[in-house]
């Protein structure tokens, strides 16, 4: 019944759904470009700090988050135990 | 050289089967040889949109495999005859469409046709791919849902990164946004994403606006595409989307749906 919804409160959802896409579309951009050039940037970074330290392959981690408006490039180096590392010096 | 169109959406049932027959048939109305060709591997359906089922001999991945030569497997349109549709098949799985097979059948519909409509599968997996790679332009469908205007975007993503023309560093793949099944006046109450708000996030061309209509079921329940199907507005939304293709600045006429007397306000649909 139209003649209803005339006075009936209408939900005005469409500024909710729009803020919504605007937020995970800026995230998903982000980690779409990520993906192409993560992977060799992690293989790069490998053996940069394999230079200096044994890491195994899984030890580096890399990841694009999206805070506060800002893309992040979060990497995260699990160093060995320390007396191995003393042992290579 | 033929214009080769994908019509592809990401989400799937968002039309892209009902824009590619409605758009080849327009474009075949307006006088360009228009060849529509089913991408959809495994649920065959731009047959059934276009009312040709039952004259389905051979198809799509059978010319790919060799098994049948291409003028056998074209479908001559009964209504235009400068239109033809490529069916697909029901039976195989959708890596029988190999981007080099593929790319055969575009190159041999290429000497015989101005324009080739590419019907495009949903998902982003193999068949879509197929779809758009070899694309010179692309039909983004989108719906004014969240879930629909997230996959385009990703489509465009993929338009502009993973097809032939964005490998090679070529011209990018003309991207147009046909935004369909669209109420303007739940937009205009702020209930539904506006033409404007997708505009904003998507950030293309806008080819189109087709209304949400009855006749698109109509159409479908009959097989005659939308445009051929008497007068209605997806129709002829459909066909302002058609001129545009063609390059003429026609004035959308879609955005805030039809003008309403008092009376069908307080008591239609
Ligand atoms: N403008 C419209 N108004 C009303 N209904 C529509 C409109 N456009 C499409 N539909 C309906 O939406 C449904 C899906 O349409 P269609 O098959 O063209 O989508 P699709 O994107 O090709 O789907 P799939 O992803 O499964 O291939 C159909 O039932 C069709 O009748
Ligand atoms: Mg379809």
């Amino acid at each position: 019944m139209r003649i209803l919804e005339y006075f009936l409160p209408t939900k005005r959802s469409a500024a909710t759904a729009k803020d919504r896409l605007q937020i995970v579309i800026a995230r998903e951009r982000a980690q779409v470009s990520a993906q192409d050039y993560l992977p060799s940037l992690q293989k790069d970074l490998i053996d940069v700090i394999r230079k200096y330290v044994t890491v195994e392959d899984g030890q580096v981690q890399l990841q694009v988050d999206h805070v506060d408006g800002c893309d992040v490039l979060e990497i995260n180096v699990q160093l060995p135990p320390p007396r191995r590392s003393m042992a290579r010096i | 050289m033929s214009r080769i169109i994908v019509v592809t959406s990401g989400k799937g049932g968002v039309g892209k089967t009902t824009t590619s027959a409605a758009i080849a048939t327009g474009l075949a109305l307006r006088g360009k040889r228009t060849a529509v060709v089913d991408f959809d591997i495994g649920l065959r359906n731009l047959d059934i949109i276009m009312g040709c089922e039952r004259r389905v001999v051979y198809d799509f991945v059978n010319v790919i495999q060799g098994e049948a030569r291409l003028r056998q497997a074209l479908i001559k349109d009964k209504r235009l005859e400068n239109l033809s549709i490529l069916p697909a098949s029901q039976t195989r799985d959708k890596t029988a469409l190999t981007l080099e097979g593929v790319k055969k059948v575009l190159d041999e519909l290429s000497a015989d046709f101005d324009v080739i409509v590419c019907d495009s599968p949903a998902g982003i997996e193999h068949g879509a791919f197929a779809a758009m790679y070899w694309a010179d332009e692309a039909i983004v469908v989108t719906n004014p849902e969240v879930s629909s205007v997230r996959d385009s975007d990703r489509i465009i993503g993929l338009l502009a990164s993973k097809t032939k023309r964005a490998i090679d560093g070529d011209a990018p793949v003309r991207e147009h946004l046909l935004l369909s099944r669209y109420d303007a006046r739940r937009a205009k109450r702020g209930e539904m994403l506006s033409v404007a708000d997708v505009l904003e996030i998507l950030a293309i061309p806008l080819l189109g606006v087709i209304p949400e209509s009855p006749a698109v079921l109509e159409s479908s329940n009959s097989g005659t595409p939308v445009v051929l199907n008497g007068r209605s507005e997806a129709g002829e939304a459909y066909l302002e989307a058609v001129e545009r293709l063609l390059g003429r600045d026609v004035p959308h006429r879609f955005l805030n749906g039809k003008p309403r007397g008092i009376l069908s306000r307080l008591f239609g649909n």
